[in-house]
């Protein structure tokens, strides 16, 4: 990484290479790198694990470290037995759909609030941000209220895939990280296109948008892992079998349930997001810092 | 509506835009109202998803509260709604186990992150893979992390992966969830350990804009490890402290996903209650929706008084 290079910290370099202070720096660190891998990657490595073991090594004392007769058939039946294919493919259609309408929806309220500043438009801004302070919790009654008989036109939207993506739009943070990535992009910019006779749209397809892909894709690796992670919201609006994501839908099934093939099936759950984190942690880190800082 | 016709029906081809003494002024005014709808389009959709889902259920959430719906008849009731979530055993409960896992989330989730922050700034190497190592939880779904803690980690028999670790030790044994007393520490270990990335990694973007002058100096000045974390450390990263202090205790307060795993099941329900999921409990398990939002409203109360506090003390420092 690039910023190591020159900035002091706590403890000085110098004193870090030299005799006393680079072995205390060595041991430290070794200490710290297995320390860390047995705490955030052990329980993990045990969870993979164990979903392989039989039922009656899982409960002998001392527990193996390799599961001795490893059981695949676990993981089958934790796929058919919940049918996870159909509880993924849910999961996935309500992550993309929430991505594409934050896509849409909150950057062309960023742009407007950043470039276009129409009338009010910072109430608006400020009536967004305060959603911020209100706990999730506080609102979960109201809005579930709201979300089987909406106001004005009087849908039921429980159990469609809209109630998960509509309420994902209303994400103050998503529209403030992106108005403020908007606001760095010049005001020339905007006047050249505006004397092109570009039109407001045209201008922020061809110009902002390019411009923007780091920020674009911050919020997007947000939204997705929102709605994968998310468990009471789903639990309320997807209440039937057909339509729960794979978190609810491995509670649901928890209590009737072998405790291997729940692990499994838990298993098998998180594997989309630490994909996603390991292929984009870079982007994650990065997006993560920048949203809490030099706000 | 009747301000959009006005330029699109005065604006017809061939007629040049400034007419007479009043065609400039008023062309500069028609641009600026289809400049503003034009903005206001781009605000619309996103507009209309905070009215319905965040704006509309914050003050359907105070009324509902103050009201009764009874086969399909809402009626208003005053404080009823209140008086009744406040005479039921639980609501006290519940709001002790808040405050005493808030306390200890904060002494584990709140402590523990920064020092490791620290740490992890002073290395050279591996920098990449501790960082990864730390966030990594955080991107697990909770219920699966949390089945995790339920089935391995906090197994009471001795074939537990914590048990088993604390016996190859020589270590007391626990009961976990079973046991009343570390229901509480159980759940604020199981939350530590999924949220704390996003704290150490907040934490360390701090660190690193600490100029490193100030160190510097402060060594010249004699001062050791300890000395130079207090006076150059925590002053400078005091502001994202403080934010992140305030968002933990927001955030902790409203502990829902660990008491509905952990617990259910174990007979340690009653020790594990929330405010969170008593509200999950009135509204969805007793059909009371308006005493769920009465407690909603008196979380939100509380968790607006910690906010003022908190501001209050912050601004008093400066």
């Amino acid at each position: 990484m690039a910023q190591d290079s020159g900035t002091r910290t706590l403890i000085s370099h110098a004193q870090l290479r030299r005799g006393r202070g680079r072995i205390i720096y060595w041991t430290l660190l070794t200490v710290v790198v297995v320390g860390f891998t047995l705490v955030f990657l052990g329980p993990l490595y045990w969870m993979v694990t164990g979903a392989l073991k039989s039922g009656q090594e899982i409960a002998q004392t001392p527990p193996s470290l390799f599961p001795k007769d490893p059981q695949p058939q676990n993981y089958v039946d934790a796929w058919t037995n919940l049918d996870l294919a159909k509880l993924l493919f849910n999961t996935f259609y309500y992550a993309a759909g929430a991505l594409l309408f934050q896509l849409v929806l909150d950057t062309t309220a960023a742009y407007a609030l950043s470039k276009l500043r129409p009338a009010f438009g910072n109430v608006i801004l400020g009536l967004m941000l305060a959603t911020l302070m209100i706990p999730a919790m506080v609102l979960i009654v109201p809005q579930y209220v709201t979300v089987i008989d909406l106001p004005i036109l009087h849908l039921n939207l429980l159990d469609s895939p809209f109630a998960i993506w509509l309420p994902a739009v209303a994400n103050a943070f998503n529209i403030f990280l992106l108005k403020r990535f908007f606001d760095s992009i010049p005001e020339e910019l905007m006047a050249a296109a505006l004397v092109d006779g570009a039109t407001p749209l045209r201008t922020l397809w061809s110009i902002i948008l390019p411009m923007s892909r780091p920020i674009l894709g911050v919020v997007s690796i947000f939204a997705v892992t929102a709605v994968w992670k998310d468990f009471l919201w789903p639990k309320l609006v997807m209440p039937s079998p057909e339509t729960r994501t794979v978190s609810v839908g491995i509670y649901a099934f928890s209590g009737g349930t072998p405790m291997n093939i729940v692990i499994a099936a838990s298993v098998i759950a998180a594997i989309p997001t630490v994909v996603v984190f390991l292929i984009f942690q870079r982007n994650i880190m990065s997006g993560l810092t920048a949203g809490s800082l030099k706000g | 509506m009747a301000i959009t016709t006005v330029p699109r029906t005065r604006r017809e081809p061939g007629r040049p835009a400034s007419s007479g003494p009043a065609g400039p002024r008023r062309e500069s005014l028609r641009r600026k109202v289809r400049d503003n709808l034009t903005g206001h389009g781009f605000l619309l959709g996103a507009v209309a998803c905070f009215a319905f889902f965040s704006w509309y259920p914050m003050i359907r959430g105070v009324v509902m509260s103050f009201q009764r719906t009874r086969r399909g008849v809402t009626t208003w009731v005053g404080w009823d709604n209140y008086d009744r979530i406040i005479a039921d055993p639980s609501f006290w409960t519940a709001w002790r186990n808040t405050f005493y896992f808030t306390v200890l989330a904060l002494v584990l989730g709140y402590a523990v992150p920064f020092f490791v922050a620290i740490l992890l700034n002073e290395f050279r190497h591996a920098r990449g893979y501790l960082r990864i190592l730390v966030y990594l939880p955080v991107m697990l779904p909770p219920a699966s992390a949390l089945f995790l803690f339920k089935f391995y980690a906090y197994d009471p028999s001795d074939a537990g992966l914590f048990n088993s670790i604390l016996k190859a030790l020589h270590l007391p044994t626990s009961q976990w969830m079973q046991s009343a007393g570390m229901t509480m520490p159980a759940m604020v270990i199981a939350s530590t350990w999924m949220n704390m990335g996003g704290a150490v990694l907040i934490y360390l973007a701090a660190l690193q804009n600490i100029p490193g002058e100030l160190y510097e100096a402060a060594e010249l000045d004699g001062a050791g490890i300890w000395r130079r974390i207090r006076n150059v450390t925590i002053p400078q990263t005091r502001l994202i402290l403080g934010l992140l202090a305030m968002m933990q205790i927001v955030a902790t307060m409203q502990f829902f996903i660990e008491p509905l795993i952990l617990a259910n099941g174990t007979g340690a329900e009653d020790s594990a209650t929330s405010v969170a999921y008593l509200i999950y409990q009135h509204g969805f398990f007793q059909s009371d929706l308006n005493g769920a939002a009465a407690l909603g409203v008196i979380m939100l109360v509380v968790l607006a008084g910690f906010s003022a506090v908190y501001v209050r003390l912050s601004t008093k420092q400066d």
